[in-house]
């Protein structure tokens, strides 16, 4: 286990005195407490661990303690009573209990200030805290709605996923994030959905943009291709002299409409006109011969 | 009007152990909107979550109610902020290999 310096967490000297540690608490729960940064995974971690630090070096008995063993602190008892023992029994007890302070006993001290066992706040009934996930998809798995199953926390939770679903959007799911306090109603699950793009289309909200090839002579003639939409191909008449750049807007063809079914948005396609290579002498002759007709 | 949705103010001071001067001032802030209906003031239920805020914000931060505003409006400024920079990263894809 790593030791936490809870002084280091203050930004305070070991001498500071009990007023210097409720400024420095209070200054520091300010700039990153929960409800001031939402979403904010690091600065969730930071807030706990600066309360973790008050209530520690704004106790003066805990302080006291902590100085004396620091990470060790909440030992304290056992090691003075093993103290008085003799010199084996308190090596002994001094290993085990060294052993035994976890990482998971720094939480379970979280939720002994902020959990049933708190005496903060009395019996004020509070929300529990809300859970952050992030759900990564694929660009196709959004194009329709569909349903999927998440673990969270040991829990699995079937979700609708509407089609349409924007890259880094967020929804919040009720009552599927962390216990409440004193009997207060459940946290939320906040989904931060991360979508990516392995497709040739690439996507603003609802439109999707892609490039088609055409060669020169349907370019210059006009005709028909097939091209890919995200759900199929269709067929498109090319003007004739189409230029390369030229966009065209298949309404529809585009990306589902979030939350409004059956509402699409549009694809654009842009034209690449590719020129022919490896020409032939008779092209050549054949080209040559338009060349002079357009500068005539 | 219908009460399904609306919480009797007065079960809120017992729940959150506040008094009532704290949801007329935010009703004068304009963070909630008090309803009467037959001499009972009600909120909506969709304004619970701010309430609570407010009260952790107070409880936690010993923010006044200046405060409380203000870092409500900062936020949710900066809720459209995010909102707008997701819409300009993704747009940004657009133009990227």
């Amino acid at each position: 286990m790593v030791f936490i310096d809870y002084y280091k967490i203050l930004g305070i000297e070991k001498k500071a005195t009990q007023a210097d540690i409720k400024k420095a608490y209070r200054k520091l729960a300010r700039k990153y407490h929960p409800d001031i940064n939402p979403n904010d995974k690091n600065s969730e971690k930071k807030f706990k661990e600066i309360n973790e630090a008050n209530e520690v070096l704004g106790n003066p008995e805990n302080r006291k303690k902590f100085d004396k063993y620091g990470e060790d602190w909440k030992h304290a008892d056992e090691f003075d009573k093993a103290q008085q023992q003799n010199q084996q029994s308190r090596k002994d007890s001094q290993g085990q209990s060294s052993r035994n302070f976890s990482e998971s006993e720094y939480s379970d001290f979280f939720e002994s200030m902020f959990g049933g066992r708190s005496t903060r706040g009395g019996s004020v009934k509070f929300k529990g805290q809300d859970f952050h996930a992030e759900l990564h998809l694929d660009l196709k798995d959004v194009y329709e709605t569909h349903k999927r199953t998440l673990t969270v926390n040991g829990k699995n939770i079937r979700l609708t996923i509407p089609a349409g679903v924007i890259n880094g959007q967020i929804i919040r799911i009720k009552g599927h994030g962390g216990e409440g306090l004193n009997g207060g109603p459940k946290g939320d699950l906040i989904l931060k959905f991360s979508i990516a793009n392995h497709t040739n289309f690439k996507r603003d909200k609802d439109n999707l943009y892609a490039t088609a090839d055409i060669d020169l002579f349907k370019a210059l003639l006009g005709g028909e291709i097939t091209i890919d939409t995200f759900n199929g191909k269709v067929k498109l008449k090319v003007k004739p002299e189409t230029q390369s750049g030229t966009k065209v807007k298949l309404k529809g063809k585009g990306f589902p409409v979030y939350k409004k079914d059956g509402e699409f948005g549009d694809l654009y396609i842009t034209y690449n006109v590719a020129l022919p290579t490896k020409l032939s002498e008779k092209e050549i002759e054949l080209f040559n011969e338009l060349a002079k007709l357009r500068s005539k | 009007m219908s009460k399904e949705k609306l919480i009797l103010i007065n079960q809120l001071c017992t729940h959150y152990q506040v008094e009532m001067s704290l949801f007329s001032e935010l009703n004068e802030f304009g963070i909630i909107e008090i309803l009467t209906i037959e001499d009972s003031y009600f909120i909506h239920e969709d304004k619970i979550s701010v309430v609570e805020k407010v009260v952790r914000m107070q409880k936690d931060l010993k923010i006044n109610l200046e405060g409380v505003d203000t870092v409500l409006n900062l936020l949710d400024k900066i809720d459209d902020l995010q909102t707008q920079l997701n819409t300009l990263q993704n747009r940004l894809r657009l133009y990227e290999d």
